[in-house]
């Protein structure tokens, strides 16, 4: 079991490492000069006075130490907690921006998985064994999980938004409102949130319950399933132990699926205008602020790493065999 | 007589039509009988067995009865005839490596199983049961992947008679094991039935040694017909169908070399059951079929408890 988990967090440790330094590469060598851009900002003439704010920016940001230097910092920073600052909304610090961003896609991201995850395993386990239901919800299932995020959410404010006017279509609270903790607020939050989760979760149900479905059918036919009614035993009992095993693959699907379901977030969140990572990795690119940029990457990278883990700690916690794996089978 | 099984016809649906894997069965068996049931593939032996117990989505019953008991089963009505199964008819399945539900502990798997049938589970026998095959008690409280291929089979074997059925269909169990473990499974069956856990059980095979060594009466179908039902050493040693002689002729004896004489096979294929030629259904294979066997020869008694249906028997 421990040495399970530690070629496991050794696996983790690399890909992170791996991570963080494609995130230290594509910001260094992606095409504009930040700083450059910055000075233009100020609308300084002088020559002098250009050069002058170069150099100050440059030492600022480290950008004028040799590259191996500038990814040894990034390191060293890191580990401090130290992001940097943010070119865009200078001088806040990257850590500071990123903080405000995260609950929101924590909110939008966390529910809209978990909950598609569990609806559409339902669904699935329900529409297997109801003909009229697998010929007739399914295939909006399949029509579902075929369709990009962004469309889905473009349709959605489209139609339950500007059309019907149910849902405002941009932005995480009314502008008209201060951040506080009071019901209105909160209402407010929720009437802004429903629409961005509704395209994220729709999209990840119809997948989940398509596979949710193949994988009770597949496991109805099985040798065990077969025995288990030829000793007559109900049905339930057979579908229970169905559904069982039926949602070991479904959870490493999830695990599979993780990392394109929060870049589907990063994409919604943008069309809704929705003040998460995803329009802030927007701004950050459109502003070429490195720092913004590298820290949203290294969260998201973050983020699914440590869920993932969570997954693998489940599976082996639900599937007896991985253990059985792990200690090696006794006959 | 503890089952009698008359005119049993069970037809599978195809889009080409229905085919007669069963077409007329009759046959009895006797309390604390052991009957071996042999035949090559595709013969009707499992699509036998299966009717007796649970009949899979494709199978049509299209006319006889089956009698356990005194008691008619509903072979063809899925949910009257669950009360019977486990409690009166239980089967050792084919595929008894992959019959248990990886997830669960066996001892779990036990209880859920028996609790839903309404029944408790009594530890104190089942351990018992286990030992007499040989399975130690460690055994419940892992999971099937963790046991041998033979323990799996052994296990399954306990949990299809824990509630004492009245007639075991054994269905291939040997097929897949090694000769040392087969000879511990027909042991254990022997046993079984010596222990009064079944009154009695159809072995399904198509090893005609091993069931020698097991059953008290062997029954020999072809193509969904009886071909010769005899005590288990009269039909080994005088068969009198022309099939089982060939059957038996095929089998490999132990101290000859077989450099000097060929092992004899039976030439060609059994009949499509799809559309069946009329008469006798051996006649296309048989060395000594004549213009009688255009009719269909009638099942008859040669000898006490010797049935054939041949007409040169």
């Amino acid at each position: 079991m421990r040495r399970y988990f530690g070629r496991k967090l050794l696996i983790y440790g690399l890909t992170f490492f791996v991570a963080v330094t494609v995130n230290w590469m594509i910001p260094r060598f992606m095409p504009g000069d930040p700083v450059a851009s910055m000075v233009a900002r100020a609308n300084v003439t002088k020559p002098e006075a250009v050069e002058a704010m170069r150099a100050y920016y440059n030492n600022l940001f480290g950008l004028d130490q040799p590259l191996l230097t500038q990814y040894a910092n990034f390191w060293g920073a890191l580990l401090r907690g130290d992001f940097g600052t943010s070119i865009w909304l200078f001088p806040t610090p990257v850590s500071q921006v990123i903080g405000g961003a995260v609950p929101y896609t924590l909110a939008l991201v966390v529910p809209s998985v978990l909950l598609s995850w569990v609806v559409g395993n339902q669904f699935g386990a329900y529409a297997a064994r109801r003909k009229l239901l697998d010929n007739t919800v399914l295939p909006v299932g399949y029509v579902l999980t075929a369709m990009p995020y962004m469309w889905l959410a473009v349709l959605l404010a489209w139609a339950l938004g500007v059309i019907a006017g149910l849902f405002p279509v941009a932005g995480g609270y009314s502008f008209s409102m201060r951040p506080n903790l009071s019901w209105t607020f909160f209402l407010d939050l929720l009437h802004h949130w429903t629409l961005p989760f509704l395209s994220l979760f729709l999209v990840a149900l119809g997948g989940w319950a398509i596979g949710m479905r193949n994988m009770i059918i597949y496991e109805l036919e099985s040798d065990y399933s077969t025995y288990l009614s030829a000793l007559g035993a109900p049905a339930r009992l057979i579908r229970r132990y169905a559904f069982r095993n039926a949602v070991l693959p479904q959870i490493t699907g999830l695990a599979l699926q993780l990392g394109v379901l929060v870049a589907g977030a990063l994409v919604t969140e943008i069309v809704f205008a929705y003040p998460g990572l995803g329009s802030l990795i927007l701004k950050a690119i459109q502003n070429k602020d490195f720092f913004l940029l590298q820290g949203a990457f290294l969260f998201i990278v973050l983020g699914v790493l440590i869920a993932n883990f969570i997954i693998d700690i489940v599976y082996v916690v639900v599937d007896p065999r991985t253990r059985a794996g792990m200690a090696g089978a006794q006959a | 007589m503890s089952l009698q099984v008359s005119e049993l016809r069970v037809h599978y649906r195809t889009l080409r039509g229905d085919v007669r894997a069963l077409d007329g069965m009759s046959f009895e068996l006797g309390d604390g009988e052991i009957l071996g049931l042999v035949g090559e593939s595709g013969c009707g032996k499992s699509t036998l067995g299966k009717s007796l117990i649970r009949m899979d989505g494709r199978m049509r019953h299209v006319g006889g009865r089956v009698v356990l008991d005194g008691r008619e089963l509903p072979i063809a009505d899925d949910r009257a005839m669950n009360d019977f199964r486990f409690k009166e008819v239980s089967l050792i399945p084919q595929y008894a490596m992959s019959a248990l539900n990886p997830t669960r502990k066996i001892r779990r798997m036990v209880g859920e199983l028996l609790r839903s049938r309404g029944a408790a589970l009594d530890a104190a026998e089942l351990e018992r049961r286990m030992d007499q095959v040989g399975l130690p008690r460690e055994v419940l409280d892992r999971y099937p992947i963790e046991l041998s291929g033979g323990m799996k089979q052994r296990m399954v074997m306990v949990i299809s008679t824990l509630l004492d059925p009245s007639l075991l269909i054994a269905d291939e169990v040997t097929s897949a094991l090694d000769v040392s473990t087969q000879k511990a499974v027909a042991r254990a069956l022997l046993g079984f039935r010596d222990s009064g856990y079944v009154k009695s059980m159809i072995f399904v095979t198509h090893d005609i040694a091993l069931t020698h060594h097991i059953a008290d009466t062997i029954m020999v179908m072809y193509a969904g017909r009886l071909a010769e039902k005899a005590p288990a050493d009269a039909l080994v040693k005088a068969p009198r169908h022309p099939y089982t002689r060939l059957l038996v002729d095929s089998l490999p004896e132990v101290g000859v070399r077989y450099a000097e004489r060929r092992l004899e096979g039976i030439a060609g294929s059994p009949p499509s059951l799809l559309d069946p030629p009329p008469g006798c259904r051996f006649r296309a294979r048989c060395p000594l079929a004549g213009d009688e066997c255009a009719e269909e020869p009638p099942v008859a008694e040669v000898a006490p408890g010797h049935h054939v249906a041949c007409w040169k028997a």
